[in-house]
């Protein structure tokens, strides 16, 4: 037992430490990256998701054109016919990165595919961020702990969640960032240089530049600054840290374009600007209290702060209502209100990752973290030094963010890994020392009573109360040796069922690319649904260059990116009107569609379709929000209501409103469905509803391709017709020459009603 | 803009004497007129002398060499806030530049003043006098490189 403490604690054995640290960083880092790699042995080394493959998209035009063409590109082929200034509105971070690693790996001889460096980036990463908290939990309580947290965020499904590999997206890199950030903030801070405050603010820099995400570290660091002086904790140090940090870290955070004079302008940068003058204020009065140490005069000076304080909030209000700066934006506003966005802005509404949190996600995400986690932010109290502050008040505020939107659920994610290592390594403090406490022996050492109450207590309450007892007293440790093993015991059975949770949760519900979709057969096996990319490598291989395809803008990346068509509307959601055109064409009935698809220079129309096979996240359960966004532009054309039936269902079989079976997606949804199925036995298996005997008809649209499960439909427009008659008349003519008697009767008089 | 920029450095090195009288006046003139402000005591007068005295007996003649240097930025600064009000701020990442050279200069400026101060040993214990004349280096060269690329 001596041998073992000797063994922490001694000199003589730091190197072997040490080593031993490096090596079980290692095993975490390849912990972290093997866990993510699930998604690669499951499918294959492919791109995920929507965003991105406009990423990848976006990289390999950096790779092929260089950094000045990327910095001034203009992209043509999305957003037509307004383009879109691709170079000036994205965060070049992410393709920046893959693009150095590219050309260093082509240096070094090693011609790696730049589409596996996009792959990988992500899991690389990660062993990173592992990295990263490691440090930033070194600085909070010691090394074990800071090992441990490194092992949490290397598995944390939260986390994971956003770094499988194929995701390649801004959060890839981000998290690294905003935990290596943190941590050159705790390091400027402690040690009062202006160094770790430049080097925080070239992290912050690099964090700008990946992802929009930075304003949560814009606000962050000065609330900790800004609550550290109300705690009456001004410091030199404090100034010499967070000046250094704003003062380099906005002047770089404006060279990214996209950003450009945000900084200044917004007021999601403004309670950094005040901070950074508040902190001028206190260091001049600090300064000129340094040369006369009167009472009376400090408190006018402490009045004085509170003043300039109190004038200068109101200016900034003034301001914002003169709109010089601008106001919160519309994504902002959501955090606080829920319901903003529903209202007001329907098209951040509708993006899922934008949704409330529901509870068991956070359980789901976490495990057996977030029940340690307010256990970890007790123990920051107790210690309560500048950079446990910094804790608390990131862990209060990251869980309010993730309980508004589930995508922030990720910058949860690693306060939690920091606070819960801190609370376990605490309990592994005391419960792994072999050595027991001499029993109190009257006048050798002042000894509470409650420890040997603490032999008996169950082992869960057992941790808790021993910081209890610690704030009173001083610490004794354990006596007994069964509540030693008890509770080390169960703590490790916790530990082992964290990671079979995280592997479970990252091999059955993140590792699915969501391009390709994978069944079981009935005798177990796998079988790949590969829709998407047959259609969109239809779409290359049969339409011409420049064919214009719309689709509703959750495919657009992927048009561009895999079909590399022109796309109306993508991801990017920058012009709602035009979105809201897209939704316009889709909602309504074709007399008034065509117009709108021929004014576009639409070619082909693309539509997901999941009825056939039961796949949910289609087109018409996408359709109430086109529906909801058109509305939001023209009122009086596109009503909602009308696609409910009079008890106001959303029904697409028998009982669906007209202006549902006439809107264009509902008829490119089903059209020439039920001629897969006998006679009126047509359904849906999506919305599990019977659909109607006699299918849609389109006059104004054909059939081009229809892939091999129905996920992906795509339509051609037709032209104008030969002989100037309008469409309906057109096809009534051709059907009517094919079937005399019957059809004659039936197609006019079904296309009238249109 | 780019010319207020440049002239920063060499004027405090050439020629501190006549710049000191010049420059540091004004400063402490606004300095006293704030803090004096919400004093409804007796003297704010006396007290402003008060501090004006104890800044002369106890500060060192280096130490005053860099508030002359920060009291010739904050002028700088003001002078560049002033002709952005009358002239427009047309190029505005020139202002912008410029302006944050100064500001950064000034609290890069500051805080080696603060880290040199001995009565703030104890508040940096890593700190050497040289290696906070190092960071001030490394803070000022990366402000630098920022503001050229941004003052286009």
């Amino acid at each position: 037992m001596a041998t073992f403490e000797a063994f922490l604690k001694h000199e003589s054995t730091r190197n072997l430490r040490s080593l031993l640290k490096v090596v079980i960083l290692i095993t975490i880092a390849a912990a972290a990256v093997a866990s993510r790699l699930f998604s690669v042995i499951r499918f294959e080394s492919i791109i995920h998701e929507f965003d991105p493959w406009f990423n990848f998209r976006a990289t390999k035009y950096l790779v092929k054109h260089g950094f000045y063409d990327f910095w001034d590109w203009f992209d043509d082929r999305t957003w037509h016919p307004l383009g879109r200034v691709t170079g000036g509105t994205l965060y070049p971070g992410l393709m920046a990165t893959s693009g150095v690693i590219y050309h260093v790996l082509r240096f070094l001889r090693l011609p790696v595919d730049i589409r596996n460096i996009c792959v990988l980036l992500a899991p690389a990463f990660s062993g990173l961020t592992a990295f990263a908290t490691y440090l930033f939990t070194k600085e909070l309580k010691d090394e074990s702990a800071g090992l441990l947290a490194a092992a949490f965020i290397g598995i944390a499904p939260g986390y994971i969640s956003r770094s499988v590999a194929g995701s390649y997206d801004n959060e890839a890199i981000a998290i690294f960032l905003l935990m290596f950030t943190f941590y050159l903030w705790i390091k400027a801070l402690k040690l009062g240089s202006a160094f770790w405050g430049a080097l925080c603010a070239m992290f912050y820099f690099y964090m700008v530049a990946a992802w929009g995400g930075y304003v949560f570290i814009t606000n962050m660091i000065p609330l900790h600054a800004f609550v550290l002086i109300l705690m009456g904790r001004y410091s030199p140090r404090l100034y010499v840290g967070y000046s250094s940090w704003y003062a380099l870290g906005t002047l770089a955070s404006m060279q990214i374009p996209f950003v450009g004079f945000l900084p200044i302008r917004s007021s999601e940068h403004m309670a950094a600007l005040g901070v950074f003058g508040l902190i001028q204020i206190v260091a001049f009065v600090e300064f000129v209290r340094a040369q006369i140490p009167s009472k009376q005069f400090q408190t006018l000076l402490k009045v004085f702060v509170v003043f300039v304080f109190v004038v200068s909030s109101t200016t900034l209000v003034g301001l914002t209502y003169s709109g010089v700066i601008a106001p919160w934006s519309g994504r902002f506003y959501s955090l606080w209100d829920t319901g903003y966005a529903k209202i007001h802005i329907p098209i951040i509404a509708s993006v899922s990752e934008h949704q409330p949190t529901a509870w068991p996600a956070f359980f789901f995400d976490l495990e057996m973290l977030i029940w340690l986690f307010p256990a970890g932010v007790y123990m920051c109290f107790d210690k309560l030094h500048d950079e446990h502050v910094f804790v608390i008040i990131y862990g209060i505020m990251a869980s309010y963010f993730a309980g508004v939107m589930v995508r922030l659920m990720l910058t949860l994610t690693p306060c939690v890994c920091v606070a819960s290592a801190v609370a376990l390594s605490s309990i592994f403090d005391t419960y792994l020392t072999i050595k027991s406490p001499k029993p109190p022996v009257p006048g050798e050492k002042e000894t509470p009573e409650v420890p040997a109450a603490d032999t008996t207590t169950a082992p869960p309450s057992a941790p808790k109360r021993r910081v209890l007892n610690a704030a009173k007293g001083e610490v004794v440790g354990i006596y007994s040796i069964t509540s030693k093993i008890l509770v080390v015991g169960s703590f490790t059975f916790y530990l082992f069922l964290f990671v079979q949770h995280c592997t479970w949760v990252t091999s059955n519900a993140y590792s699915s690319p969501s391009v390709v979709l994978a069944s079981r057969l009935p005798d177990g096996s796998q079988h790949i649904i590969d829709d998407y990319r047959e259609a969109y490598y239809w779409l290359r291989k049969n339409t011409p260059e420049d064919a214009k395809i719309m689709s509703w803008w959750d495919y657009g990346y992927q048009i561009g990116g895999m079909a590399d068509r022109t796309t109306l509307v993508d991801n990017n959601t920058w012009n709602n009107t035009h979105i809201a055109t897209v939704g316009k064409a889709m909602s309504c009935s074709e007399e008034i569609s065509y117009p709108i698809l021929r004014k576009h220079d639409v070619d082909y129309v693309l539509v997901i379709f999941g009825g056939l096979l039961g796949y949910s996240g289609d087109d018409m359960n996408k359709f109430l929000w086109m529906v909801r966004i058109a509305e939001g532009i023209w009122p009086d054309e596109v009503k909602e209501r009308n696609f409910f039936t009079a008890r106001g269902e959303y029904k697409v079989d028998d009982q669906a409103t007209d202006t549902m079976k006439n809107s264009l997606m509902y008829k490119m949804s089903y059209y020439n469905y039920n001629k897969l199925f006998p006679a009126g036995q047509a359904t849906d298996r999506v919305r599990g509803s019977k659909l109607p005997a006699q299918g849609p008809v389109l006059n104004t649209l054909e059939e081009a391709f229809t892939s091999e499960n129905w996920i992906v439909r795509i339509y051609k427009v037709k032209d104008l017709d030969n002989l100037g008659r309008d469409h309906a008349s057109a096809k009534a003519f051709e059907v009517g020459k094919k079937k005399p008697k019957k059809a004659m009767k039936k197609g006019p008089r079904s296309l009238r009603i249109l | 803009m780019p010319l207020k920029k440049s002239a920063i450095a060499p004027p405090v090195t050439a020629d501190p004497e006549t710049i000191t009288t010049a420059a540091a006046t004004p400063s402490k003139s606004t300095k006293s007129a704030k803090s004096a402000k919400p004093v409804s005591t007796s003297n704010p007068i006396s007290i402003a002398n008060a501090v004006w005295d104890s800044y002369v007996t106890s500060t060192p003649q280096r130490t005053k060499l860099v508030d002359v240097f920060m009291g010739f930025l904050v002028v700088t600064g003001i002078l560049q806030f002033v002709y952005c009000v009358i002239a427009g701020n047309y190029p505005f990442n020139a202002f912008l530049a410029g302006f944050s050279a100064t500001v950064g200069q000034f609290v890069l400026t500051a805080s080696l003043r603060m880290q040199l101060h001995t009565a703030n040993k104890a508040e940096f214990p890593e700190v050497s006098p040289e290696r906070a004349f190092a960071d001030f280096i490394f803070g000022s060269l990366i402000l630098h490189v920022f503001c050229t690329n941004f003052i286009n």
